[in-house]
Protein backbone atom coordinates (compact mmCIF):
# COMPACT_ATOMS: atom_id res chain seq x y z
CA UNK A 1 0.00 0.00 0.00
CA UNK A 2 1.13 3.65 -0.94
CA UNK A 3 2.08 5.39 1.80
CA UNK A 4 -0.45 7.95 3.16
CA UNK A 5 -1.17 11.35 1.80
CA UNK A 6 -2.99 13.59 4.11
CA UNK A 7 -5.74 15.93 2.89
CA UNK A 8 -4.87 19.61 4.88
CA UNK A 9 -7.08 22.46 4.02
CA UNK A 10 -5.38 25.80 4.75
CA UNK A 11 -7.89 28.82 5.84
CA UNK A 12 -5.46 31.56 5.25
CA UNK A 13 -6.15 35.61 5.20
CA UNK A 14 -5.80 37.56 2.05
CA UNK A 15 -3.50 39.96 3.03
CA UNK A 16 -0.35 38.10 4.72
CA UNK A 17 -0.64 34.18 4.17
CA UNK A 18 -2.50 34.47 0.82
CA UNK A 19 0.57 36.86 -0.15
CA UNK A 20 2.95 34.60 1.68
CA UNK A 21 2.00 31.68 0.32
CA UNK A 22 2.45 33.05 -3.66
CA UNK A 23 5.73 34.68 -2.29
CA UNK A 24 6.62 30.66 -1.59
CA UNK A 25 5.50 29.93 -5.44
CA UNK A 26 7.55 32.67 -6.81
CA UNK A 27 10.51 32.24 -4.94
CA UNK A 28 10.16 28.49 -6.64
CA UNK A 29 10.17 26.95 -3.20
CA UNK A 30 9.00 23.86 -2.98
CA UNK A 31 6.83 22.02 -0.45
CA UNK A 32 4.31 19.23 0.05
CA UNK A 33 1.70 19.23 -2.28
CA UNK A 34 -1.02 18.24 0.21
CA UNK A 35 -2.31 21.46 1.40
CA UNK A 36 -5.19 23.15 -0.32
CA UNK A 37 -5.61 26.72 0.45
CA UNK A 38 -8.91 29.03 0.97
CA UNK A 39 -8.33 32.31 0.59
CA UNK A 40 -10.49 34.18 3.06
CA UNK A 41 -10.37 38.51 3.48
CA UNK A 42 -9.36 38.19 7.57
CA UNK A 43 -8.47 35.69 9.91
CA UNK A 44 -11.54 37.53 11.39
CA UNK A 45 -13.41 35.92 9.12
CA UNK A 46 -12.95 32.34 9.46
CA UNK A 47 -15.68 31.05 11.66
CA UNK A 48 -15.18 27.85 13.72
CA UNK A 49 -18.24 26.14 12.03
CA UNK A 50 -15.77 26.29 8.90
CA UNK A 51 -12.85 24.28 10.85
CA UNK A 52 -15.64 21.29 11.31
CA UNK A 53 -16.92 21.64 8.03
CA UNK A 54 -13.21 21.11 6.35
CA UNK A 55 -12.81 17.77 8.50
CA UNK A 56 -16.63 16.61 8.13
CA UNK A 57 -15.26 16.76 4.46
CA UNK A 58 -12.45 14.63 4.63
CA UNK A 59 -9.77 16.74 5.84
CA UNK A 60 -7.13 15.33 7.75
CA UNK A 61 -5.43 18.21 8.89
CA UNK A 62 -6.12 22.20 9.34
CA UNK A 63 -3.82 25.04 8.60
CA UNK A 64 -5.35 28.64 9.97
CA UNK A 65 -2.80 31.39 9.32
CA UNK A 66 -3.01 35.11 8.93
CA UNK A 67 -1.33 38.55 9.68
CA UNK A 68 1.10 38.54 12.96
CA UNK A 69 -0.50 40.41 15.30
CA UNK A 70 -0.48 44.22 14.93
CA UNK A 71 -0.07 43.48 11.19
CA UNK A 72 -4.02 43.09 10.29
CA UNK A 73 -5.15 45.01 7.47
CA UNK A 74 -8.15 45.78 9.56
CA UNK A 75 -6.38 46.60 12.46
CA UNK A 76 -7.98 44.15 14.71
CA UNK A 77 -9.29 40.92 12.94
CA UNK A 78 -6.85 38.68 13.78
CA UNK A 79 -6.82 39.64 17.63
CA UNK A 80 -10.14 38.65 17.22
CA UNK A 81 -9.75 35.34 15.99
CA UNK A 82 -6.76 34.77 18.08
CA UNK A 83 -9.07 34.90 21.26
CA UNK A 84 -11.99 32.56 19.39
CA UNK A 85 -9.09 29.88 18.82
CA UNK A 86 -8.09 30.03 22.23
CA UNK A 87 -11.36 28.90 22.96
CA UNK A 88 -12.36 26.78 20.27
CA UNK A 89 -9.14 24.85 20.42
CA UNK A 90 -9.93 23.87 24.17
CA UNK A 91 -13.54 23.21 23.38
CA UNK A 92 -11.95 20.76 20.86
CA UNK A 93 -10.14 19.36 22.73
CA UNK A 94 -12.92 18.95 25.63
CA UNK A 95 -15.11 16.94 23.08
CA UNK A 96 -12.41 14.46 22.08
CA UNK A 97 -11.11 16.51 19.15
CA UNK A 98 -7.21 16.27 18.32
CA UNK A 99 -5.98 19.29 19.04
CA UNK A 100 -2.71 18.34 17.06
CA UNK A 101 -4.70 18.31 13.37
CA UNK A 102 -5.23 21.67 13.51
CA UNK A 103 -2.20 24.06 13.53
CA UNK A 104 -2.37 27.76 13.60
CA UNK A 105 0.80 30.00 12.74
CA UNK A 106 1.11 33.89 11.50
CA UNK A 107 2.91 34.12 8.41
CA UNK A 108 3.40 37.29 6.47
CA UNK A 109 3.37 38.05 3.29
CA UNK A 110 7.18 38.67 3.03
CA UNK A 111 7.55 34.78 4.84
CA UNK A 112 7.68 32.62 1.57
CA UNK A 113 9.99 30.59 3.34
CA UNK A 114 8.34 30.06 6.84
CA UNK A 115 4.87 29.14 4.75
CA UNK A 116 6.74 26.19 3.09
CA UNK A 117 8.42 25.34 6.08
CA UNK A 118 5.21 25.23 7.96
CA UNK A 119 3.24 23.36 5.57
CA UNK A 120 6.07 20.46 5.32
CA UNK A 121 5.96 20.10 9.25
CA UNK A 122 2.06 20.09 9.22
CA UNK A 123 2.51 17.42 6.93
CA UNK A 124 4.97 15.49 8.58
CA UNK A 125 2.85 16.07 11.83
CA UNK A 126 -0.51 14.65 9.92
CA UNK A 127 1.15 12.07 8.60
CA UNK A 128 2.37 10.54 11.76
CA UNK A 129 -1.17 10.65 13.42
CA UNK A 130 -2.89 8.81 10.08
CA UNK A 131 -6.33 9.36 8.35
CA UNK A 132 -8.71 11.27 10.66
CA UNK A 133 -10.97 8.11 11.54
CA UNK A 134 -12.35 9.29 14.15
CA UNK A 135 -14.26 11.31 11.82
CA UNK A 136 -14.58 9.37 8.62
CA UNK A 137 -16.63 7.14 10.97
CA UNK A 138 -18.72 9.34 12.10
CA UNK A 139 -19.33 10.44 8.20
CA UNK A 140 -19.74 7.46 6.85
CA UNK A 141 -22.35 6.88 10.04
CA UNK A 142 -24.42 9.77 8.66
CA UNK A 143 -25.92 11.95 5.48
CA UNK A 144 -24.32 15.04 5.45
CA UNK B 1 -44.97 33.14 49.62
CA UNK B 2 -47.36 35.76 50.41
CA UNK B 3 -44.66 38.69 50.59
CA UNK B 4 -44.24 37.87 46.79
CA UNK B 5 -48.05 37.28 46.09
CA UNK B 6 -48.41 40.79 47.84
CA UNK B 7 -45.91 42.51 46.10
CA UNK B 8 -46.80 41.46 43.00
CA UNK B 9 -50.16 42.59 43.77
CA UNK B 10 -49.56 45.74 44.16
CA UNK B 11 -47.60 45.84 41.25
CA UNK B 12 -50.45 45.08 39.06
CA UNK B 13 -53.14 47.02 41.07
CA UNK B 14 -50.81 50.13 40.72
CA UNK B 15 -50.14 49.83 36.83
CA UNK B 16 -46.62 49.64 37.29
CA UNK B 17 -46.20 46.84 35.39
CA UNK B 18 -48.59 45.15 33.05
CA UNK B 19 -47.51 41.38 33.76
CA UNK B 20 -45.49 39.44 36.41
CA UNK B 21 -43.49 36.40 35.33
CA UNK B 22 -42.99 33.66 37.87
CA UNK B 23 -43.50 30.19 38.98
CA UNK B 24 -46.90 28.50 39.33
CA UNK B 25 -47.84 25.11 40.79
CA UNK B 26 -47.95 22.83 37.86
CA UNK B 27 -49.72 19.11 37.18
CA UNK B 28 -48.15 15.95 38.61
CA UNK B 29 -45.91 18.32 41.38
CA UNK B 30 -44.27 20.10 38.60
CA UNK B 31 -43.61 23.91 38.56
CA UNK B 32 -44.59 25.78 35.65
CA UNK B 33 -44.01 29.08 34.42
CA UNK B 34 -46.83 31.59 35.08
CA UNK B 35 -47.69 34.96 33.59
CA UNK B 36 -50.07 36.96 35.78
CA UNK B 37 -51.83 39.98 34.39
CA UNK B 38 -54.65 39.98 36.85
CA UNK B 39 -54.03 41.16 40.31
CA UNK B 40 -56.78 38.77 42.09
CA UNK B 41 -54.60 35.88 40.63
CA UNK B 42 -51.24 36.74 42.44
CA UNK B 43 -51.82 34.33 44.48
CA UNK B 44 -50.94 31.53 42.79
CA UNK B 45 -47.72 32.56 42.60
CA UNK B 46 -45.18 30.29 44.73
CA UNK B 47 -41.23 30.31 45.32
CA UNK B 48 -39.70 27.07 46.04
CA UNK B 49 -36.53 24.34 46.18
CA UNK B 50 -38.79 23.00 42.63
CA UNK B 51 -38.27 26.57 40.76
CA UNK B 52 -35.07 26.25 38.68
CA UNK B 53 -36.23 27.47 35.34
CA UNK B 54 -34.50 30.78 34.18
CA UNK B 55 -37.88 32.83 33.41
CA UNK B 56 -35.32 35.22 31.67
CA UNK B 57 -35.87 33.71 29.00
CA UNK B 58 -39.32 34.76 28.41
CA UNK B 59 -38.42 38.33 28.81
CA UNK B 60 -37.44 39.08 25.34
CA UNK B 61 -40.06 36.88 23.61
CA UNK B 62 -42.26 38.89 21.71
CA UNK B 63 -45.81 37.34 23.36
CA UNK B 64 -44.66 38.80 26.43
CA UNK B 65 -43.19 42.12 25.69
CA UNK B 66 -47.03 43.17 23.68
CA UNK B 67 -48.67 42.77 26.69
CA UNK B 68 -46.51 45.95 28.68
CA UNK B 69 -43.83 45.83 31.13
CA UNK B 70 -43.36 42.77 32.79
CA UNK B 71 -41.90 41.92 36.52
CA UNK B 72 -39.56 38.89 36.76
CA UNK B 73 -39.46 36.09 39.45
CA UNK B 74 -35.76 36.19 39.62
CA UNK B 75 -33.19 33.70 41.32
CA UNK B 76 -29.60 34.13 41.43
CA UNK B 77 -28.86 32.22 37.99
CA UNK B 78 -32.02 34.88 36.40
CA UNK B 79 -30.11 37.95 37.94
CA UNK B 80 -27.06 36.98 36.22
CA UNK B 81 -28.78 36.37 32.93
CA UNK B 82 -30.78 39.84 33.14
CA UNK B 83 -27.22 41.07 33.24
CA UNK B 84 -25.88 39.35 30.64
CA UNK B 85 -29.03 40.58 28.65
CA UNK B 86 -27.84 44.61 29.60
CA UNK B 87 -24.51 43.86 28.52
CA UNK B 88 -25.89 42.85 25.38
CA UNK B 89 -27.97 46.00 24.41
CA UNK B 90 -31.12 43.63 24.76
CA UNK B 91 -32.48 45.51 28.04
CA UNK B 92 -32.16 48.91 30.06
CA UNK B 93 -32.01 49.58 32.87
CA UNK B 94 -35.63 50.04 33.90
CA UNK B 95 -37.38 47.79 30.99
CA UNK B 96 -37.98 45.19 33.59
CA UNK B 97 -38.86 44.95 37.19
CA UNK B 98 -36.77 42.34 39.02
CA UNK B 99 -38.03 40.53 41.96
CA UNK B 100 -34.67 38.90 43.65
CA UNK B 101 -35.01 36.38 45.74
CA UNK B 102 -31.97 34.95 47.75
CA UNK B 103 -30.87 31.59 48.28
CA UNK B 104 -32.63 31.93 51.51
CA UNK B 105 -36.15 33.12 49.81
CA UNK B 106 -35.77 36.68 50.85
CA UNK B 107 -37.44 38.77 48.33
CA UNK B 108 -35.64 41.90 46.94
CA UNK B 109 -37.23 44.24 44.98
CA UNK B 110 -34.34 45.82 42.58
CA UNK B 111 -34.70 49.48 41.58
CA UNK B 112 -31.49 49.61 39.07
CA UNK B 113 -29.48 47.24 37.62
CA UNK B 114 -26.21 48.62 39.85
CA UNK B 115 -27.97 46.83 42.71
CA UNK B 116 -28.38 43.46 41.06
CA UNK B 117 -24.65 43.43 39.73
CA UNK B 118 -23.51 43.86 43.65
CA UNK B 119 -25.95 41.35 44.60
CA UNK B 120 -24.43 38.70 42.13
CA UNK B 121 -21.13 39.88 43.02
CA UNK B 122 -19.79 37.89 45.71
CA UNK B 123 -21.05 34.53 43.91
CA UNK B 124 -18.90 32.19 41.69
CA UNK B 125 -19.77 30.78 38.52
CA UNK B 126 -19.05 26.78 39.01
CA UNK B 127 -19.86 24.91 42.21
CA UNK B 128 -17.77 22.98 43.73
CA UNK B 129 -19.54 19.86 42.41
CA UNK B 130 -19.55 21.21 38.48
CA UNK B 131 -15.50 21.96 38.54
CA UNK B 132 -15.24 18.23 39.93
CA UNK B 133 -17.50 16.91 37.05
CA UNK B 134 -15.55 18.81 34.61
CA UNK B 135 -12.15 17.53 36.29
CA UNK B 136 -13.07 14.47 36.12
CA UNK B 137 -13.53 14.77 32.12
CA UNK B 138 -10.37 16.54 31.64
CA UNK B 139 -8.54 13.65 32.98
CA UNK B 140 -9.70 11.32 30.08
CA UNK B 141 -7.87 10.12 27.58
CA UNK B 142 -8.32 11.96 24.36
CA UNK B 143 -9.92 9.11 23.09
CA UNK B 144 -12.30 8.39 26.27
CA UNK B 145 -12.96 11.81 25.65
CA UNK B 146 -14.48 11.17 22.20
CA UNK B 147 -16.43 8.22 22.92
CA UNK B 148 -17.53 9.88 26.12
CA UNK B 149 -19.18 12.63 24.24
CA UNK B 150 -20.35 10.32 21.52
CA UNK B 151 -22.02 8.31 23.31
CA UNK B 152 -24.03 11.19 24.81
CA UNK B 153 -24.87 12.80 22.02
CA UNK B 154 -25.70 10.24 19.99
CA UNK B 155 -29.12 10.90 22.08
CA UNK B 156 -29.92 14.22 20.64
CA UNK B 157 -32.53 14.11 18.73
CA UNK B 158 -32.89 17.51 17.77
CA UNK B 159 -35.28 18.75 19.21
CA UNK B 160 -33.85 22.20 20.33
CA UNK B 161 -35.12 22.04 23.53
CA UNK B 162 -31.45 23.50 25.07
CA UNK B 163 -32.02 26.83 22.05
CA UNK B 164 -35.82 26.84 23.21
CA UNK B 165 -34.81 27.37 26.95
CA UNK B 166 -31.69 29.47 26.79
CA UNK B 167 -32.74 32.92 28.16
CA UNK B 168 -28.94 33.53 25.87
CA UNK B 169 -30.11 32.21 22.41
CA UNK B 170 -32.41 34.91 21.50
CA UNK B 171 -31.55 35.57 17.64
CA UNK B 172 -34.03 35.67 15.81
CA UNK B 173 -32.59 33.37 13.25
CA UNK B 174 -30.56 30.62 14.41
CA UNK B 175 -27.51 29.04 12.83
CA UNK B 176 -29.07 25.92 12.67
CA UNK B 177 -32.21 27.10 10.93
CA UNK B 178 -30.19 28.42 8.16
CA UNK B 179 -30.13 26.00 4.91
CA UNK B 180 -28.41 28.13 2.21
CA UNK B 181 -25.77 27.04 3.22
CA UNK B 182 -26.73 24.16 5.62
CA UNK B 183 -24.39 24.73 8.20
CA UNK B 184 -26.01 21.70 10.23
CA UNK B 185 -27.47 18.69 8.93
CA UNK B 186 -30.94 18.25 9.64
CA UNK B 187 -31.41 14.51 10.75
CA UNK B 188 -29.81 13.93 14.47
CA UNK B 189 -27.07 11.66 12.98
CA UNK B 190 -23.51 11.63 14.71
CA UNK B 191 -21.77 14.63 12.82
CA UNK B 192 -25.27 16.88 13.09
CA UNK B 193 -25.41 15.78 16.80
CA UNK B 194 -21.67 17.35 17.21
CA UNK B 195 -21.41 20.37 14.93
CA UNK B 196 -24.72 21.67 16.60
CA UNK B 197 -23.59 21.07 20.12
CA UNK B 198 -20.08 22.55 19.72
CA UNK B 199 -21.53 25.49 17.27
CA UNK B 200 -24.29 26.19 20.48
CA UNK B 201 -21.63 26.03 22.90
CA UNK B 202 -19.50 28.11 21.07
CA UNK B 203 -21.89 30.64 20.52
CA UNK B 204 -22.32 30.73 23.94
CA UNK B 205 -18.89 31.68 24.79
CA UNK B 206 -18.04 34.32 26.78
CA UNK B 207 -22.15 34.86 27.65
CA UNK B 208 -23.27 31.88 29.20
CA UNK B 209 -24.20 32.42 33.20
CA UNK B 210 -24.51 28.77 33.59
CA UNK B 211 -28.00 28.47 34.32
CA UNK B 212 -28.18 25.22 33.51
CA UNK B 213 -31.18 25.46 31.72
CA UNK B 214 -30.31 23.98 28.38
CA UNK B 215 -29.51 20.49 30.47
CA UNK B 216 -32.58 20.71 32.75
CA UNK B 217 -34.73 21.32 29.25
CA UNK B 218 -32.79 18.42 27.53
CA UNK B 219 -35.46 15.13 26.84
CA UNK B 220 -32.66 13.01 27.08
CA UNK B 221 -30.91 14.39 30.22
CA UNK B 222 -27.70 14.75 28.03
CA UNK B 223 -25.16 16.89 30.39
CA UNK B 224 -24.34 19.89 27.42
CA UNK B 225 -23.83 22.82 30.23
CA UNK B 226 -20.33 20.62 30.81
CA UNK B 227 -19.66 22.21 27.33
CA UNK B 228 -20.41 25.57 28.36
CA UNK B 229 -18.96 25.13 31.86
CA UNK B 230 -15.63 24.13 30.18
CA UNK B 231 -15.84 27.43 28.47
CA UNK B 232 -16.81 29.59 31.01
CA UNK B 233 -14.04 28.42 33.38
CA UNK B 234 -11.31 28.46 30.04
CA UNK B 235 -12.30 32.06 29.33
CA UNK B 236 -12.32 33.25 32.85
CA UNK B 237 -8.70 31.81 33.60
CA UNK B 238 -7.57 32.85 29.26
CA UNK B 239 -8.57 36.18 29.62
CA UNK B 240 -9.99 36.79 33.53
CA UNK B 241 -13.17 37.54 32.23
CA UNK B 242 -17.07 36.12 33.37
CA UNK B 243 -20.65 37.01 32.29
CA UNK B 244 -23.45 37.96 33.53
CA UNK B 245 -21.48 40.36 36.44
CA UNK B 246 -21.64 43.34 34.99
CA UNK B 247 -24.39 45.15 33.10
CA UNK B 248 -21.57 46.55 31.00
CA UNK B 249 -19.14 44.26 30.44
CA UNK B 250 -18.05 43.03 27.22
CA UNK B 251 -18.39 39.66 25.56
CA UNK B 252 -14.87 37.41 25.80
CA UNK B 253 -15.47 36.75 22.21
CA UNK B 254 -16.09 40.62 20.93
CA UNK B 255 -13.01 42.00 22.31
CA UNK B 256 -9.48 41.67 22.97
CA UNK B 257 -6.59 42.54 24.36
CA UNK B 258 -3.29 42.68 22.22
CA UNK B 259 -1.18 41.03 24.86
CA UNK B 260 -3.57 38.08 24.99
CA UNK B 261 -1.01 35.25 25.79
CA UNK B 262 -1.33 31.34 24.00
CA UNK B 263 0.86 29.18 22.84
CA UNK B 264 0.29 27.02 19.83
CA UNK B 265 0.26 29.76 16.96
CA UNK B 266 3.49 29.26 15.69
Amino acid sequence: MSEFEPKIVAFVCNWCTYAGADLTGTSRIKYAPNVRVIRFPCTGRIDFMLLLKAFANGADGIIVSGCHPNDCHYTSGNFHARRRWMVFRSLMDFIGIDVRRVHFAWISAAEGAKWAEFVNSVTADIKKLGPNENYQRLMDAGIA
Amino acid sequence: MQELSNTVRQLLESGSVKVVIGYGEGTAGKVRPVFITDPRDADSLIFDIRCKQNLAVYVLKHEVKHLGKAAVVAPLFTLKTILQLAAENQLADGDIVILGIDDGGKLTEFSNLADVEAFVAPHDDLTADEKEKLDRIEKMSLDERWKYWQNELSRCFKCYACRAACPLCYCTRCTVDINQPQWIPVPSHDIGNLEWHVMRAMHLAGRCVNCGECARACPLDIPLNLLTQRLIRDISSQFNQRAGISAKAENALSTFKPDDKENFIR
